[in-house]
């Protein structure tokens, strides 16, 4: 006996909507396994690490906080993705926004005009976009391959970040803490709810709403997937490959940098060595656990913002380590895209039995 | 059906070495083989004919143990036999040469043939007998060159000398001369008819009638899934044994004798192109004027720089010298494909999945793949007007003829045949004054073939400039009124069909119309020894 992959004739619509459902039932079983392996009772921890973190209101915000940032990254990297652009470094987009968003809060901090706010969010996006100019540039001039260059990029943005609050922008009121001083009222973003909450969770509906509309219903949506899935298709069809290189960098590379500017302003209210617990790699798992798709993305957000509540919640009532937040989400990006075959394959049963035609399809 | 051929004319019956008795193979709904009989006797050259999805290529990977079937036997020299697997069935004695070359480019001729013989084979005087093998059957190969720099013609022979080493009892050939000269196939057939003479029996795939009837014996026709009839093709003529396989008269195509041309719509003027990278081909000096009212077909062996061509014509690549390409009296060198679309020009790509169509696209978004931009109704302000898009989808699928399982499908599922009707049926639609189509009929059934060939030459006739690039001569003789050869990135100025024989086409593409005697030495001795 052997399993055999069959090629579908078209993309199973049924599998698009389950593989992520089948992908989320798998890690849970595996999480169990793995929770039985460390000696804990897997219900008990399962309930701890997903259940617990809904039951009471205060945590609700906190995952839409989480949530905020890793949608609005996630929807600009479903851009790229769909356009067969592989940008790796949103966490380096995401810094350096938030290095851009604060300059207006840390050297002009005077200024606290209405016009601050918006500039401090235009700052942000050009910001993330300048970062991702870089692989964008290297890849179309040389063909470089943005993977590696974009993922290069995060760590040079987390020591500028970490050199500026140990140097030139450290309060000089701090007491030498590696911090910056804090923001002003007028440079904070808008709190909603009872204060955790802010508007940067407003930013990522926009994105969403932007996205989808772009994507689903103009030219430009059209071009990005027709590039994606078959340049040579799109040269016929006269859309330009560098064209949509930079278009998909820029375009991630903005919302991961209001995502950045956000998140300083608005979650942490200055600038720290740390502001972000790996919201740019945590994205790419929402983009595919989302199927790329902006609507999808809001649930996948939902979903590993969840699992950074139920780490530190693990952690508190039954002294989990909060490193199995990452375990989780390796192994929920691991099994989406193994279930993603199935949706333009099929598992066959072969029976290599002695009478011919034995073979039973089983999904 | 009627039996034809009768198998008694022969003078003497040579045993039955493979017989297929009533093999059916299922996919799911469909039945591929409908209860096949085939007998192939030793040293016979025997014909599979049918069109496409008529379930050749079904009952052929079974006879190789590529595909299991669902019920019958296959006996082999009067013993039934199972071939689980492709291994199996060389061990048996069984030999394929497919269409598509598993070849690695970077890796010797010998390397190459060591890669696809059994594990235990002694490769020590392998080159010894690559040399023997191919002198014998009159196919020169050097065991020592790299595959990168052979011409398709020599690849092949590999495919062939690599199955003569494991001395065959049958060989199985996947449309062998697609990619041929005249001359090459000749040499081709007279390697054939070696072989069937030692004994050695071969099953032939062919879509050229003329061919069938020129070298084998026997033929079993299939039509959906099912054998129709068997007959001795030397006694039937291409349009009988066409009729055969299709199951009613092929549509002859008419070709209005009195053209009445009118003004050059394409003119390329001292064309010239770089190569793309190292296996590409550099366009030289290319001349050419298509008249409105009239089809030109270019002839040419595949990777002679027909595709460059296509590309320099369509925009896809752009040309320094705005003069070069000049499309219904406009210069258009620089301008992008969409520009020269708009101009009322219209093309179709060798390739209709992944160049010409989106496979993952319904078939109304790849309506708007090359419509958005002449079609006002499709696009509005950025935004797409899908629902306008699936009219035309539903237009296009009803005036050619295009069959699906159900509304709309994603281009992928569609066969060859019936992705092409639309291709082509996309751009037709668009009325267009320049056709420029590469390869229009490429792997698509007769009738299929028929209609898309018909449709070129009614749009000429409506006072269009069409331009055929294929490397069937075949249909370059049914379509063109003026015939030129592309043979390594130069063109032969265009002669009237019918004063331009096939033998003068083989010459020509075999270099002899190159205007700028600037060949290599290597280039020269490939040209002579083809």
């Amino acid at each position: 006996m052997r399993l055999e992959l069959e090629k579908r004739s078209e993309h199973s619509a049924l599998m698009t909507i389950l593989s992520p459902v089948l992908a989320l039932v798998l890690t849970l079983i595996a999480g169990g396994i793995l929770f039985a392996a460390m000696g804990y009772n897997p219900g008990e921890a399962l309930y701890a690490f997903f259940l617990e973190p809904l039951t009471n209101q205060w945590s609700i915000e906190e995952l839409l906080v989480k949530a905020g940032p890793l949608i609005l990254i996630a929807v600009g990297l479903s851009v790229c993705f769909l356009s067969n652009n592989w940008n790796i470094g949103a966490e380096g987009q995401f810094t350096i926004g938030a290095l851009t968003g604060s300059i207006i809060p840390i050297l002009f901090h005077e200024y606290t005009g209405p016009m601050a706010m918006p500039l401090m969010v235009l700052m942000g996006a050009l910001g993330g976009m300048a970062w991702a100019s870089v692989p964008a540039f290297l890849k179309t001039r040389f063909g470089t391959n943005e993977i590696l260059t974009s993922l290069m990029l995060v760590y040079i943005a987390q020591y500028l970040l970490d050199y500026l609050v140990r140097g030139p922008w450290r309060d000089p009121d701090g007491f030498n803490f590696p911090e910056s001083r804090l923001f002003d009222d007028a440079h904070t973003l808008m709190t909603l709810g009872d204060g955790r909450l802010h508007l940067g969770i407003v930013f990522a509906l926009v994105a969403v709403l932007a996205v989808w509309f772009m994507l689903s219903q103009t030219l430009k949506g059209f071009e990005i997937k027709v590039m994606g899935e078959t340049p040579r298709a799109g040269r016929f069809a006269g859309f330009s490959h560098r064209g949509i290189v930079w278009f998909g960098f820029l375009i991630s590379g903005a919302c991961a940098g209001i995502a950045g500017m956000a998140e300083v302003s608005g979650s942490i209210g200055q600038l720290t060595p740390v502001i972000s617990p790996g919201y740019g790699f945590t994205a790419i798992i929402v983009a595919f656990l989302g199927r790329l798709n902006p609507i999808g993305i809001v649930f996948a957000g939902l979903l590993l913002a969840l699992s950074y509540i139920g780490g530190e919640s693990a952690q508190v009532s039954i002294g989990l380590t909060d490193k199995i937040t990452r375990v989780f989400q390796g192994m929920l990006l691991f099994f989406v895209l193994g279930c993603d075959t199935l949706i333009l394959y099929r598992i066959r049963l072969i029976k290599t039995a002695r009478k011919a035609g034995g073979a039973h399809g089983r999904a | 059906m009627s039996n034809q051929g009768v198998p008694s004319s022969e003078p003497a019956e040579k045993p039955v070495l493979v017989k297929a008795v009533s093999i059916s193979k299922r996919f799911g709904e469909v039945l591929a083989n409908d209860s096949v009989d085939l007998t192939i006797r030793e040293g016979e050259i025997h014909a599979l004919l049918g069109e496409n999805g008529a379930g050749k290529s079904t009952l052929v990977k079974i006879l190789y143990g590529a595909l299991e079937q669902t019920a019958g036997d296959i006996v082999w020299r009067g013993q039934s036999v199972k071939i689980p697997n492709p291994a199996a069935a060389r061990s048996l004695g069984v030999g394929m040469v497919f269409q598509h070359f598993s070849l690695f480019e970077a890796l010797t001729v010998a390397d190459n043939i060591a890669l696809a013989l059994p594990k235990d084979t002694d490769l020590s005087n392998l080159p010894e007998r690559i040399v023997a093998v191919s002198q014998k059957y009159g196919l020169p190969l050097d065991p020592f060159s790299t595959v990168a720099d052979l011409p398709v013609g020599v690849r092949q022979r590999i495919e062939i000398v690599r199955c003569l080493l494991q001395e065959p009892s049958l060989l199985i050939m996947d449309e062998p001369t697609s990619v041929l000269t005249p001359q090459e196939a000749d040499e081709l057939f007279k390697t054939l008819e070696r072989l069937a003479a030692e004994g050695c029996a071969i099953l032939y795939i062919s879509h050229r009638l003329e061919e069938v009837k020129r070298i084998c014996q026997r033929a079993t026709i299939m039509r959906h899934g099912k054998v129709v009839n068997e007959c001795d093709p030397r006694l039937e003529t291409p349009a009988t044994l066409a009729r055969m396989m299709v199951g009613a008269d092929v549509h002859a195509i008419k070709s209005n004798s009195e053209i009445t041309t009118g003004n050059p719509l394409i003119t390329l003027r001292n064309l010239c192109l770089p190569a793309e990278n190292a296996f590409a081909v550099e366009l030289k000096n290319i001349d050419l004027e298509v008249f409105a009212g009239e089809v030109v077909g270019i002839a040419g062996i595949a990777a002679n720089g027909q595709s460059e061509l296509f590309d320099a014509i369509s925009g896809e690549r752009r040309i320094e010298d705005v003069h070069a390409v000049n499309l219904l009296g406009v210069p258009v060198g620089k301008k992008k494909i969409n520009h020269r679309r708009k101009l009322g020009a219209a093309f179709v790509p060798e390739e209709r999945l992944g160049h010409g169509a989106v496979p993952g696209f319904r078939l109304s978004d790849n309506v708007m793949l090359t419509r958005f931009s002449t079609e006002p109704s499709l696009l509005l302000r950025g935004i797409l007007k899908r629902g306008n898009a699936a009219e035309m989808e539903q237009r296009i699928k009803v005036n050619y003829d295009v069959r699906m399982t159900h509304d709309n499908p994603e281009a992928r599922s569609l066969s060859g045949g019936n992705l092409q009707k639309f291709v082509v049926g996309r751009e037709l639609d668009r009325k267009p004054r320049v056709m420029v189509i590469n390869q229009p009929t490429w792997g698509v059934d007769a009738g299929a073939a028929a209609l898309i060939r018909q449709a070129l030459i009614d749009l000429a006739r409506t006072g269009a400039a069409v331009l055929v690039i294929s490397q069937d001569l075949d249909e370059i003789y049914e379509v063109s009124d003026r015939i030129a050869v592309i043979s390594r990135g130069q063109l032969s100025a265009p002669e009237p069909a019918e004063t331009m024989t096939r033998e003068r086409i083989g010459m020509l593409m075999a270099g002899m119309g190159e205007k700028h005697d600037n060949n290599t030495d290597k280039g020269q001795k490939h040209a002579a020894g083809a």
